[in-house]
C-alpha cells in the first residue's frame, strides 16, 4: 500500500474523510453535552436516557456477535441476566453497590471464557438455540439460589442509601460512561489488526481462515465481549428498575429487542446498531402502552427488515451515497491524475 | 419399582418430543433451515385444533384432520413468502426471519386467544386420563401409549416417503445438493414448498398431542422449539430414528430429574442435552450419518 502514492492514478487508501471526521467531531460534543446532562435534563429525560444507552449497548453487542462474528444467539439474555444476579449477589455480600454493578459485567465476561469453548463448537442454527437453552439453565440455576427466593425476586435494597436524586444521577453516568466505553472498545477493537479479521470472518469464514484468519480465537474475543456487555446492560438495567426478578432479566424479550435494534439500524455495520436503538427508543416511548400490538409491530418489523431491507436503514444509507461516518474499514478513491493525457 | 416407572413415562414422555421435533428435524434435513417460529407454529396448530373441535362439537381427531389441510397451505406459504426468500440472503437470515415470525405469532395468539390456559382434555373423555395398570403399581396411560404409536407411525410414515416415492427421492436429492438436482429437472423450489407442507403437517399432529396430553397458552411456542430441538441434537442432527431415542432420552432425563428437585425437570433435560453435545465434541470427527443416506454437511 505504501508504494502507491508514488504512483498516479493509482487508487488512494484512506479512512478518514472529512464527513466522518465533522461527525466524530460532533459526537465527541454530544457527549461531553451529555455528560452534564442530569443538571438541565431534569428527572423524566435523564431515567429515559439512561434507558437509551442501555439500549445501545445491547444493540451494539448483539451486533457485535451476529453482524461481525456471524454468530445469531437467541441466548444474550442468559448474559443480561446473570449480570444484574451477580450485582444483586456482590451487594449482598457486602460489595459497595456500584462498585457491584461495574463488578458484575467483568466477573461475567470472564465466566463466558470457558464458555465459549463450548459454545463456538455450534454453528448456525445449533448455536442461536444452544445458547437459548444455556440461557434457559441459567434461569433455572439462579432460581435455585435461595437468596432470590425463585420467581418472587429480590430487590437491589443497598442502592436505596442514596437519594433519588443522587441515585438516578449516577446511574445515568454509569450507563452513559460504560456506553461509551463499550462503543469506543468496539471502534478502536474494529479499526485494529484484529479488526481486519472481524470483518474478513463477517464477509466470508472460510476465505479468512484461508489467508491465515485465526477465526476462533477472534469470534472468542467477540463473545467474550458481548457476553460481558450483555451484562454491563444487565447490571445497569437493574440500577434503574432496582428490583430483580429472574424471568424478567431472563426472559427472550431482551433477544428480540436486540435482534430488532440491530436488524432495522443495519446489521453488520457499526453505526446502524445505534440508530436502531435510537429508533427503538423512540418506537417504545410512543406505542408501548398499546402492549401486545407494539410486540406484534417489532417482531414483523424485524421480519420485513431481514427479508427485504437487510442491510438496514444505515447500512442502505451507507451502501447508497457511500457515507461512513465511524470509519472502521478502508476505502480506495481512484484519482485523475492531474496531468491527465501527457505522456508520463 | 419407583425408578422403573419414572423411565417408562419418560419414554413416553420422550414420543410426544419425538413428534414435535420429527418436523423440525425433517426441515433442517431439506432445507439446513433452522425454523424458530417452530415451536409458535405447534401452538397455533393446537389453538386451530381447539377452534375447530369447539366450534363444530367435533372430536379433536376429527378437528385435526380438518386442520391438516390447512397446516399443509400454511407450510406452502411460509415456503414461498419467507423461507425461500431467507434460504437466498444467507445463512444467518432464516433464523433472523422465523425469529420475528414467532413474535409475531406468540403475540398474535395472545392478542386473539388471550392469556388463559386452554387444554383439549376435556374434549376427549376418558382418553385423557385412563389406562393401564400393571404389576407394581405401574399405570400406563392409554393417551400416552397412543402417542408413541403415532409418533412410531409418523417417523415410518415420513421415512417411507423418502424411501420409496418420486416426492422423497427428490426432496433427498434437494437435500444432497439443490443445483444439481435441478440439473435433472427437478424443480427445487416446489420440492422445498412440499417439504414444508409436510413438516406443517406434523407439527399440526404434535400440536394436537399437546394440547390433549397438557395445557398450553399463547407463549408455550417457545418452550416447546428448545424441547424439540433437544431432542434432535441428542439424537444426532438429520436422523429420522435418531430424533425418537432423542426425545426418549430427553424425556427420561427430564422425569429422573423432576425426583431430585421441582426444577430439576427442566435442568435434567438441559443437563442432558448439554452432556451429549460435549459427548459429540469429545468425538468429534466422526460424522453422523442422516436419515437422507447423507453425510451431514456443516451449516454455516
Amino acid at each position: 500500500m505504501k508504494g502507491a502514492k508514488d504512483c498516479e492514478g493509482a487508487p488512494a487508501v484512506r479512512r478518514w474523510s472529512p464527513l466522518s471526521i465533522a461527525a466524530i467531531g460532533s459526537l465527541v460534543a454530544l457527549l461531553a453535552l451529555l455528560a452534564f446532562g442530569p443538571a438541565y435534563l431534569g428527572s423524566y429525560l435523564t431515567d429515559r436516557l439512561t434507558t437509551l444507552f442501555i439500549y445501545v449497548i445491547m444493540a451494539s453487542m448483539w451486533n457485535a456477535l451476529a453482524g461481525y462474528g456471524g454468530l445469531v444467539s437467541v441466548g444474550q439474555q442468559a448474559f443480561f441476566g446473570l449480570g444484574a444476579y451477580l450485582a444483586i449477589r456482590l451487594s449482598y455480600a457486602g460489595v459497595n453497590v456500584y462498585l457491584a454493578l461495574v463488578l458484575a459485567p467483568l466477573i461475567v465476561g470472564l465466566f463466558s471464557l470457558p464458555l465459549s469453548s463450548f459454545a463456538l463448537r455450534l454453528r448456525g442454527g445449533e448455536f442461536a438455540i444452544g445458547m437459548w437453552v444455556l440461557a434457559e439453565l441459567a434461569h433455572l440455576l439462579v432460581n435455585l439460589d435461595g437468596l432470590v427466593q425463585g420467581e418472587t425476586g429480590i430487590s437491589l435494597i443497598a442502592i436505596s442509601a442514596f437519594a433519588p436524586d443522587a441515585r438516578r444521577s449516577y446511574n445515568y453516568w454509569l450507563a452513559l460512561g460504560m456506553m461509551t466505553l463499550l462503543v469506543v472498545l468496539g471502534f478502536f477493537l474494529l479499526r485494529s489488526r484484529t479488526g481486519a479479521a472481524i470483518q474478513a470472518i463477517r464477509d466470508n469464514e472460510d476465505a479468512a481462515a484461508s489467508v491465515g484468519v485465526r477465526v476462533f480465537a477472534t469470534k472468542r474475543l467477540i463473545f467474550v465481549l458481548a457476553a460481558a456487555g450483555c451484562a454491563a446492560a444487565g447490571s445497569l438495567m437493574l440500577s434503574t428498575l432496582v428490583s430483580f426478578q429472574p424471568k424478567t432479566y431472563f426472559s427472550v424479550q431482551w433477544t428480540a429487542y436486540m435482534l430488532f435494534m440491530t436488524l432495522v439500524g443495519g446489521l453488520g455495520t457499526f453505526e446502524g446498531p445505534i440508530v436502531g436503538a435510537v429508533l427503538f427508543f423512540l418506537v417504545e416511548t410512543m406505542f408501548a402502552d398499546t402492549g401486545v400490538w407494539y410486540l406484534i409491530g417489532l417482531g414483523a418489523t424485524a421480519l420485513i427488515f431481514s427479508l427485504f431491507v437487510p442491510r438496514g436503514i444505515w447500512g442502505t444509507i451507507s451502501d447508497r451515497f457511500g457515507i461512513q461516518l465511524m470509519p472502521v474499514g478502508y476505502r480506495l478513491r481512484f484519482r485523475v491524475p492531474s496531468n491527465a493525457g501527457a505522456t508520463p | 419399582m419407583m425408578f422403573f416407572d419414572q423411565i417408562l413415562q419418560g419414554i413416553f414422555l420422550g414420543a410426544y418430543y419425538a413428534l414435535i421435533a420429527c418436523g423440525l428435524s425433517f426441515l433442517f434435513g431439506v432445507m439446513r433451515i433452522i425454523n424458530l417460529a417452530h415451536g409458535s407454529i405447534a401452538v397455533l396448530s393446537a389453538f386451530l385444533v381447539l377452534s375447530l373441535a369447539e366450534h363444530f362439537g367435533i372430536s379433536p381427531f376429527f378437528a385435526l384432520l380438518l386442520a391438516v389441510p390447512v397446516m399443509a397451505a400454511a407450510g406452502f406459504v411460509l415456503q414461498r413468502t419467507i423461507l425461500e426468500r431467507s434460504l437466498r440472503s444467507g445463512p444467518l437470515t432464516p433464523l433472523l426471519s422465523t425469529f420475528g415470525l414467532a413474535v409475531v405469532l406468540d403475540n398474535s395468539m395472545f392478542q386473539s386467544f388471550g392469556a388463559n390456559t386452554r387444554s383439549l382434555a376435556p374434549n376427549i373423555g376418558d382418553l385423557s386420563f385412563a389406562g393401564w395398570s400393571g404389576p407394581g403399581g405401574i399405570e400406563v396411560g392409554q393417551l400416552a401409549v397412543l402417542t408413541l404409536v403415532v409418533a412410531v407411525a409418523l417417523l415410518s410414515g415420513l421415512q417411507a416417503l423418502l424411501t420409496y416415492t418420486p416426492l422423497g427421492r427428490a426432496i433427498r436429492a434437494c437435500a444432497e445438493d439443490p443445483e444439481t438436482a435441478e440439473l435433472v429437472g427437478i424443480d427445487a423450489r416446489h420440492v422445498y414448498a412440499a417439504a414444508t407442507a409436510i413438516a406443517l403437517v406434523t407439527v399440526a399432529i404434535a400440536g394436537t398431542f399437546l394440547a390433549m396430553r397438557s395445557t398450553f397458552d399463547p407463549y408455550t411456542g417457545p418452550t416447546q422449539l428448545i424441547f424439540a430441538f433437544e431432542a434432535i441434537v441428542i439424537g444426532g442432527t438429520g436422523s429420522l430414528w435418531g430424533t425418537l431415542i432423542g426425545g426418549i432420552v430427553l424425556g427420561v432425563a427430564q422425569n429422573l430429574g423432576s425426583q431430585v428437585s421441582p426444577q430439576g425437570f427442566l435442568i435434567g433435560g438441559h443437563l442432558a442435552f448439554l452432556l451429549v453435545l460435549a459427548a459429540r465434541f469429545a468425538l468429534a470427527g466422526r460424522d453422523w450419518r442422516g436419515w437422507f443416506g447423507v453425510r451431514s454437511r456443516a451449516v454455516a
